[in-house]
């Protein structure tokens, strides 16, 4: 049974959860995981459990613009934490670009998938635009030129999502053109702010 | 009505790329799969499963579970409702579905009680809690060609368990050239990325069930049977699928133990397996040995053909992983003979699993084809055009029609393959020895009966009615594009409801037969309809609705051989001193009938050829000889290909459509597989000299080989 809300209990707490902009008051069991809360408590189950033990990257959110496996962490380690889940990447009504790409470019078979991929992929673009490196990057020093993000980097940083209908090289295209299109439209803002 | 069986050549939607209608659902999360709608008062259902592989469950401690919070039930054996004993589902006996109905114990992972609690944290703290002990028996889990117990079957589901012809012996013995080689390959896991998960519940006297099935007629039909309920009584709906290969259509722990217990406690009770569980209960591909023995004249004329495969099943029922069949309509010999042969252990049920038999058994053939090329001198796809059946070798048969060397034509063309040098362990590319290869890949084209109906609706739309099933296909969009040339309407006014077996009778999706199947009986449907519509000054407002039933005009398709095939290349990387194998590229080209949706067609074929890629290089479960166990049943352990193992894939076709088919179908789901995985073997063998007959092409085989390299070629 689900305990009330009010008072904490051995097993229990009422925690916050700001997820996709909004507030949420609910009480958890601390066993609870975030991908469970998501899914099972707040009906937000666009983000996927696959194996439920950081294996293939299905439930994968951002947590502070970063990405993490809700699967591996539990719900009351949430709190004060902005979360966005695949429910909340798109802008109102227009798709982020890298939903927008998976869908034109066919990055999917299942679908099961693809909410994980989708929110590592915007992640992935940041990571990269912020200079991250990653096991595929030829020239890690500090104050080398930023590699492009070309095919094999797109393939090195998203192989933590696994998908078994075999969609990869379709997301390769589908993130390369999203990073793209992320790239001109930040741009054009420059540009416009400038 | 009559369904059409000529060959109306509509022209229109069908043949340009269409995004998948469901698309936007599924890129914002909103698709929800079978364990994820909502239920007012759903219970959470947690299965326990065996830890040994052979005994009897001697007691399970369930009355502490009892009193744990949250927990409405616990059932097992001792408790259970009753089955139909001797169940036998749509597709014969099915004992793996008679769960709790015993004490046996036939392998480890095997269920023994459920837990169903408020939530499923209570439920699965409940089920770590509970005590089970067991009387144990030795058991035998290790998978021998030569095991003694192992015994011919009567047959395989997919044809004879043997086919002869001609005198193998004398043919072999008369041929100036012989391979005669085992080839194996491991246990492998469709690992589906979604779990198996049903919902059940009683409403209003009906039995609802929300199930991740490939066929919900199939799965509403053999509810009914195993419950023992009227079958109209019974309603499965499956929306979305995330992705079956062949595990989601029988009868599962997770539909049986959901209306199980929704019977037990009254309320609706949703059944998940975690991804271990899905290891051990939803089937897997067989381990196969198979010994080919080709024979050939100097010309590389095949005079004798042998193909023996060995599998092995469970010792509840009998399930043939059928490689030799493989052969049977591929090439002309002499002497031709194909057998599967199977052996009983203490393990779980193997499946169906995307191109079963043909998937391992290519592998071999395939490999054993490029062995001989090699040795008589000749180019492997040369030796393949040598080597064309008039008719069926097998059957006597005529040919449906056969593409294959337009495959090959094709596909050499744009891999480059002219003026390929034959030298193995040649080319180098810094640490890297490159070499490229090639394998023919060929599937059934089957049909199997169905019914749809499609309605005219008053304001103008239209809406398709067929119980396909979705499971990453794209038929819903497949189905539309096919009704909007029946109908000559925009797709945009055509609605598809499928995945509800409300929906009436329809094949699965399976044996690439689905697309083809549905889009049969839609086009007979919509082509009807717009016969009467052009007859009608006015519809009425529940609009005219026509059913289409192709039983008849899919029974009176004329006996032929009828296949898909295809031709695939690939060119790998070998670092002999790490043992790493790198695939470059891929090559697929398919005459696989005609393509509805190329955009959704071609992520199947590269998708098909992915799985080649992984087979070849990375899939095996390792089951432990002492627990009986697998060493490696998760996606840590069990490594398929991820982003960074798989390279541009390309894969196209050819003009292929089926003559005999309306649409010209012919099914694209698994021949992307074929062959694949020994074109990729091939170009192993042509990068380093060393020819692997274990699959997967692990690093540690590819050093241990290093040392038969021939001298100079195995160290930078």
């Amino acid at each position: 049974m689900v305990p009330p809300t009010s008072s904490a209990t051995e097993t229990s707490s009422g925690i916050t959860l700001n997820v996709n902009g909004e507030k949420h008051t609910l009480p958890v069991d601390h066993r609870t995981t975030l991908l469970d809360a998501l899914r099972e408590r707040l009906d937000l189950t666009g983000t996927k459990k696959g194996c439920d033990q950081g294996q293939c990257g299905a439930c994968t959110v951002l947590v502070d613009g970063r990405r993490t496996l809700s699967c591996l962490k539990f719900a009351v380690t949430a709190e004060g934490r902005e979360i966005t889940t695949i429910e909340g990447v798109a802008d109102g009504g227009q798709l982020h670009p890298v939903q927008q790409a998976f869908l034109d470019l066919d990055g999917y078979q299942c679908g099961y998938c693809t909410p994980g991929q989708i929110c590592s992929a915007i992640a992935v673009i940041e990571e990269h635009a912020a200079g991250w490196p990653s096991a595929a990057t030829a020239d890690v020093r500090p104050d080398a030129e930023p590699a492009p993000l070309d095919a094999d980097e797109i393939r090195e940083r998203m192989s933590g999502n696994l998908c078994r209908c075999g969609a990869y090289v379709a997301i390769v295209e589908a993130v390369a053109r999203a990073a793209d299109e992320v790239r001109d439209g930040r741009a054009q803002t420059e540009e416009a702010v400038a | 009505m009559t369904t059409a069986t000529g060959t109306t050549r509509a022209t229109g939607a069908v043949g340009t790329a269409r995004t998948r209608i469901e698309g936007l659902d599924k890129v914002t999360g909103a698709a929800r799969y079978a364990g994820e709608v909502p239920f007012a008062g759903l219970a959470h259902g947690w299965v326990v499963v065996s830890t040994v592989a052979r005994g009897r469950v001697r007691s399970i401690d369930d009355a502490p579970v009892r009193e744990m919070p949250g927990v409405l039930a616990v059932l097992h054996h001792g408790n259970a409702p009753r089955l139909q004993e001797g169940f036998v589902g749509t597709l014969g006996p099915d004992p793996v579905a008679e769960i709790f109905q015993r004490d046996r114990v036939p392998h480890v992972g095997w269920p023994v009680a459920l837990v169903v609690a408020e939530t499923s944290e209570q439920a699965r703290e409940a089920a770590e809690t509970l005590v089970v002990e067991y009387d144990t028996e030795p058991h035998d889990v290790a998978f021998d060609p030569r095991h003694p117990d192992r015994y011919t079957p009567e047959a395989t589901v997919q044809g004879p368990a043997v086919t002869e012809k001609g005198d193998l012996e004398a043919e072999l013995a008369a041929s100036t050239v012989v391979v005669d080689e085992l080839y194996t390959t491991p246990e492998q896991h469709h690992n589906a990325m979604e779990p198996h998960a049903a919902m059940a519940r009683w409403d209003g006297g009906r039995l609802e069930v929300v199930d991740t099935s490939q066929g919900t007629m199939m799965t509403a039909t053999d509810l009914a049977a195993l419950f023992q309920l009227d079958p109209e009584s019974v309603h499965v709906r499956s929306e979305h699928i995330g992705g079956g290969f062949g595990s989601k259509g029988w009868l599962r722990a997770h539909n049986v133990l959901a209306v199980m217990a929704a019977t037990v406690v009254g309320r609706p009770v949703r059944v998940v397996l975690t991804r271990r569980q899905v290891f051990s209960l939803t089937g897997y591909r067989s381990p196969t040995a198979q010994r080919v023995r080709l024979g050939a004249d100097a010309e590389g004329r095949l005079r004798a053909l042998d193909h023996d495969g060995v599998s092995l099943t469970s010792t509840l029922t009998e399930f043939v992983e059928a490689t030799g069949g493989y052969g049977r309509a591929m090439y002309e010999a002499e002497a031709l003979r194909t057998a599967n042969h199977v052996v009983r252990l203490d393990v779980p049920t193997p499946t169906f699993m995307r191109a079963p038999g043909e998937a391992p058994g290519s592998f071999a053939l395939e490999s054993a084809l490029d062995e001989l090329a090699e040795k008589c001198g000749l180019d492997p796809i040369e030796l393949r055009a040598r080597n064309e059946p008039a008719v069926g070798p097998v059957t006597g048969l005529p040919f449906a029609d056969r593409e294959l060397l337009t495959c090959f034509r094709e596909g050499a063309r744009r891999f480059n393959w002219e003026g390929r040098d034959p030298r193995p362990g040649v080319r180098r590319d810094g640490r890297w020895l490159l070499g490229t290869g090639t394998a023919a890949a060929t599937f059934p084209a089957g049909v199997a009966p169905s019914t749809a109906a499609v309605t005219a609706e008053a304001d103008g739309t239209f809406t398709v009615r067929i119980n396909a099933a979705d499971v990453g296909t794209g038929a819903r969009t497949a189905l539309a594009q096919v009704a909007a040339d029946a109908l000559g309407a925009d797709l945009d006014r055509i609605r598809v409801r499928i995945g509800d077996s409300d929906l009436g009778q329809a094949w699965l999706s399976g044996g690439s037969m689905g697309t083809r199947s549905w889009s049969w009986a839609v086009m007979a449907a919509a082509a009807e309809l717009r016969e009467r519509l052009a007859l009608s000054a006015e519809l009425p407002p529940e609009g005219i609705t026509v059913r289409s039933d192709t039983t008849e005009a899919v029974g009176a398709l004329a006996e032929r051989e009828r296949h898909s095939y295809g031709a695939q290349f690939a060119e790998v990387a070998v670092d002999v001193n790490t043992g790493e194998v790198r695939v470059r590229r891929m090559l697929g080209i398919f005459a696989a009938g005609r393509i509805v949706n190329p955009l959704t067609a071609r992520s199947q074929f590269v998708g098909g050829m992915t799985w080649g890629l992984s087979m070849a290089l990375h899939e095996e479960a390792i089951r432990d000889r002492v627990s009986g166990g697998l060493a490696n049943g998760d996606l840590a352990g069990y490594h398929f290909a991820a982003n960074a193992d798989v390279p541009v894939i390309e894969a196209d076709w050819v003009h292929d459509p089926d003559p005999d088919d309306p649409v010209g179908i012919k099914g694209i789901g698994e021949i992307g597989i074929v062959g694949a995985a020994a074109a990729i073997a091939n170009a192993v063998r042509h990068a380093t000299g060393v020819r692997h007959r274990a699959l997967p092409i692990r690093p540690d085989r590819v050093l241990a080989a290093a040392g038969a390299v021939p001298e100079g070629t195995t160290r930078a």
